[in-house]
């Protein structure tokens, strides 16, 4: 087997709280069960309370890839949220990155604060369009704003997206390992909208 | 089943590196197990304790990290093989035992896993934990991928049986955090049983223990000599090596293929680094003209590397090195490929673009200007927020100037705005009472500022006791206020000694703080800092005379309390929320600063935001127009 690009480079990026840990443990997993080796670099600790968080996730046919995607190699990025996908394209982005985010902002407490401002949402995307490939827009909220399963709904639209070489059974199977019984349902649920709303864009 | 457990050998998996260390202890047939919490180690002891009750063997979470190393050490005495983990911080809280055990020596493999965590990613310092191992001349070994986290772990326990001493195993953030594939081999049957015999004493014969230690310290030596977790890639007759150890072997592997080097520039990548293998990497240098030393945080390394080839100068001839003392890689934070190709291009004299130059242009100016910051806080629903408010507001009434004292956990962030800037000390475990027993001994040098130290209650446990009890033996003024929030919440609520539950989640009795206070000797008292209003007050009144005294808040942690609980709906009633003319100046989403509280710009009222809000209600008791809402689920 092989990839069209080797390593492969994959950022998720939310907030602390976001569950992006899970969702980079179920995709990662999902591709060692398609024989890739993968790695997933994650941020902890403090970050979790509120901050920025990343995980990054490298898949290779090659070899195991050390944790850190370097500056502007981020083939996709999977955005929990709408400004820290465009924080994390100032990084790791380039021209030929795919970007796919949730429209829904978590504001951090400076602008709540009133000490910064979150700019229009809109504009944001807008921005984002401006310095990559393609951006695909997944809604994570139902209209009454109804908090879903952001993390795994974002899977969902990755794994429907075929952006990654790996099939959407696999990562089914991997939740099944990764989940508690009592978890999976909810979670196969915004799982599978995420699929949907990908494909029905 | 955890991901520990599973008995398929040759499967592939994918493992954080925590959970390999712990799977390569697994797999020597550990016997015994303990650890404190702390970033980036703790998922070592979290994975061993969710497989012990099957396996059958021995895991505590320990007060702290002394009487963990004491404890795997009693287990070692006795012929069984022990793990301990910890934090780099841990390392010093226990090294005075470390440095007797190393003249004593051990039975059982003492396996001594230390996690660093460079770019102190969640520390209150940055320490290289690598130096214990040459101080205490032990031996010591860096996993640089998931598979040798396991694969090291479990021939560490042979190894320290072999020389007789602890062998320790330095991890690092981006190793035990990260995740990758790990083959599986066998867990074997257990059969060990314990048995003291002899003696371990380090006070006699000191000098003869210290030439002992050294000479086991060779024995160690000879066996990194053949060890498999030193290798050599790259042409042959390579004039330019990089030398690198842990973690800097992936990123020197990239880097060098990044800058299409892979002709001309080998790698030596050392896994055994105390005391190193001399002969293996004399062999390896005898072509080579320059060296490059990739390591994270200090010159550990490089110092030592430098050692050798100043003693093996006349075989070696001159070679060049660079490395943090030539200024081509920091010697503090972490490092990434990125910072090994600048410097490896930087020697050779070639150019390293991570990406087109304008294009990085735009989005460096677009993150300077455009993306406002998003920096740590308190959780919806953390009860610090409303201790630390309350804390503000007491000394505030107060009004003589008086600060708090901080220490570590996640009410560290009262550092920041999350806490209203409150904490103006921070340093390491149980500093805070120790600092303020002396800010409160200052009277007699017209020193006339409260002083309030705050700490955790694993912190409380773990170091802060003879702090306390040292205010009563000598009169200090010191207003301790203890956030209880029922677990070690920063690393993942681990259980302490006043929790109730073990390590396996079993029951266990509770230490009571209060108990222990009361004890002591000093006034305590227990109150809920979602009462705000009478937390304030009666902080208020504990600061109005002298001597020594304990508040106790309590309130679960809310990230756990609100997973285990319905969440009640939180909202804000808009007829009775009269925004800007309240004069309140948006106190709920701009002062007190949850971040489940926004401001909605249209209405120009507060609002709620439910994806966020966990439902505690404590916006609810401290609005002026009683505009916030409750409503049980």
């Amino acid at each position: 087997m092989a990839l069209e690009k080797d390593p492969l480079n994959l950022i998720i990026t939310g907030v602390g709280g976001q569950g992006n840990v899970l969702a980079s443990h179920i995709v990662a997993s999902a591709g060692i069960r398609e024989g890739l080796y993968v790695t997933v670099g994650e941020t902890y600790g403090t970050s979790q309370r509120g901050g920025a968080v990343m995980s990054h996730v490298r898949f290779s046919f090659q070899a195991q890839c050390s944790p850190l995607i370097p500056e502007g190699q981020a083939d996709i990025v999977v955005g929990l949220e709408p400004m820290e996908a465009l924080r994390v394209i100032t990084d790791f982005g380039n021209p030929k990155t795919k970007v796919i985010v949730s429209p829904r902002p978590i504001y951090p407490i400076g602008v709540l604060s009133g000490q910064a401002k979150y700019p229009p949402v809109e504009e944001v995307l807008g921005k984002l369009a401006d310095l990559v490939d393609t951006v695909q827009v997944v809604k994570t909220t139902e209209d009454g704003d109804t908090p879903l399963a952001a993390n795994v709904l974002m899977m969902g639209a990755l794994a429907g997206s075929g952006l990654v070489p790996i099939p959407i059974g696999s990562f089914e199977e991997a939740m099944r390992e990764i989940l508690s019984p009592r978890d999976l349902e909810t979670n196969l649920r915004a799982f599978r909208k995420g699929v949907e709303a990908i494909r029905t864009g | 089943m955890s991901i520990l457990a599973i008995d398929q050998p040759g499967r592939s998996v994918l493992m954080m590196g925590n959970e390999a260390i712990a799977r390569g202890a697994l797999e020597a047939g550990v016997d015994f197990s303990t650890a404190y919490p702390g970033t980036p180690s703790s998922e070592i002891m979290e994975s061993l304790a969710r497989v012990a009750e099957h396996f059958g063997f021995y895991a505590e979470w320990s007060v702290n990290e002394m009487v963990a190393l004491e404890a795997a050490a009693a287990a070692s005495f006795s012929g069984l093989r022990a793990i301990v983990a910890m934090k780099q911080n841990g390392v010093n809280v226990c090294s005075d035992f470390l440095l007797t055990v190393n003249l004593t020596g051990t039975k059982g493999g003492l396996v001594f896993v230390v996690g660093d965590d460079p770019s102190a990613i969640s520390s209150s310092n940055e320490q290289d934990s690598r130096n214990f191992a040459r101080f205490a001349d032990l031996p010591l070994l860096e996993p640089a991928t998931f598979q040798e986290a396991k694969d090291m772990t479990r021939w560490a326990f042979e190894l320290s049986e072999r020389v007789g001493l602890p062998c320790m195993i330095r991890s690092v953030t981006r190793l035990s955090h990260s995740r990758g594939n790990v083959k599986l081999a066998e867990i074997p049957q257990r059969s060990r049983s314990a048995r003291f015999e002899g003696g371990y004493v380090a006070g006699v014969f000191v000098p003869i223990k210290h030439a002992e230690l050294h000479q086991k310290l060779e024995q160690a030596r000879e066996e990194f000599e053949g060890s498999e977790f030193n290798w050599y890639v790259g042409p042959e007759q390579a004039r330019f090596v990089i030398v690198t150890s842990g973690s800097g072997w992936l990123y020197s592997r990239e880097a060098v293929a990044a800058l299409g080097l892979d002709g001309e520039v080998g790698i030596l990548k050392i896994g055994t680094t105390w005391p190193l293998p001399e002969r293996f990497i004399v062999d390896h240098l005898k072509q080579v003209t320059e060296v490059l030393i990739v390591e994270e945080v200090d010159p550990f390394l490089e110092q030592n590397i430098k050692v050798l080839l100043a003693e093996q100068a006349k075989t070696l001839g001159p070679i060049e090195v660079y490395g943090a003392r030539s200024g081509h890689l920091p010697a503090f934070g972490d490092i990434n490929q990125d910072k090994v190709a600048r410097a490896l291009a930087d020697i050779r004299g070639l150019e390293y673009r991570a990406r087109d130059e304008q294009y990085a242009q735009r989005a460096g100016e677009l993150a300077l200007t455009y993306l406002p910051p998003r920096i740590p806080t308190f959780c919806p629903g953390c009860p610090h927020r409303a201790s630390l408010w309350a804390i503000k507001a007491a000394l505030k009434l107060d009004g003589r100037d008086g600060f708090v004292a901080g220490d570590i956990g996640c009410y560290s962030l009262g550092v920041g705005p999350a806490g209203f800037w409150q904490l103006k000390t921070l340093h390491c475990m149980g500093a805070g009472i120790g600092l303020a027993n002396g800010f409160g001994q200052l009277g007699q040098f017209a020193f006339d500022q409260p002083v309030v130290a705050v700490c955790g209650d694993s912190t409380f446990f773990h170091a802060a006791i003879p702090g306390l009890i040292n205010a009563r033996f000598n009169n200090s003024n010191v207003l301790m206020v203890v956030l209880d929030n029922g677990g070690t919440a920063m690393t993942g609520f681990q259980p302490h000694p006043g929790s109730g539950t073990d390590a396996l989640g079993r029951p266990a009795p509770v230490v009571e703080i209060e108990a222990i206070c009361k004890a002591i000797g000093v006034e305590v008292r227990v109150r809920d800092p979602f009462e705000v209003d009478r937390a304030i007050e009666e902080l208020y009144d504990m600061l109005q005379d002298g001597g020594a005294k304990v508040m106790v808040f309590r309130r679960k942690c809310f990230l756990v309390e609100s997973r285990e609980k319905a969440r009640p709906r939180v909202f804000v009633d808009p007829e009775k929320c009269i925004g800007d003319e309240c004069g309140c100046a948006r106190f709920c989403s701009r002062v007190f600063n949850c971040p489940g509280i926004i401001w909605d710009q249209e209405a120009k009222r507060a609002k709620i935001d439910e994806v966020v809000c966990t439902g505690c209600g404590v916006c609810a008791t401290l609005c002026p127009q009683g505009a916030i809402i409750v409503e049980e689920g």
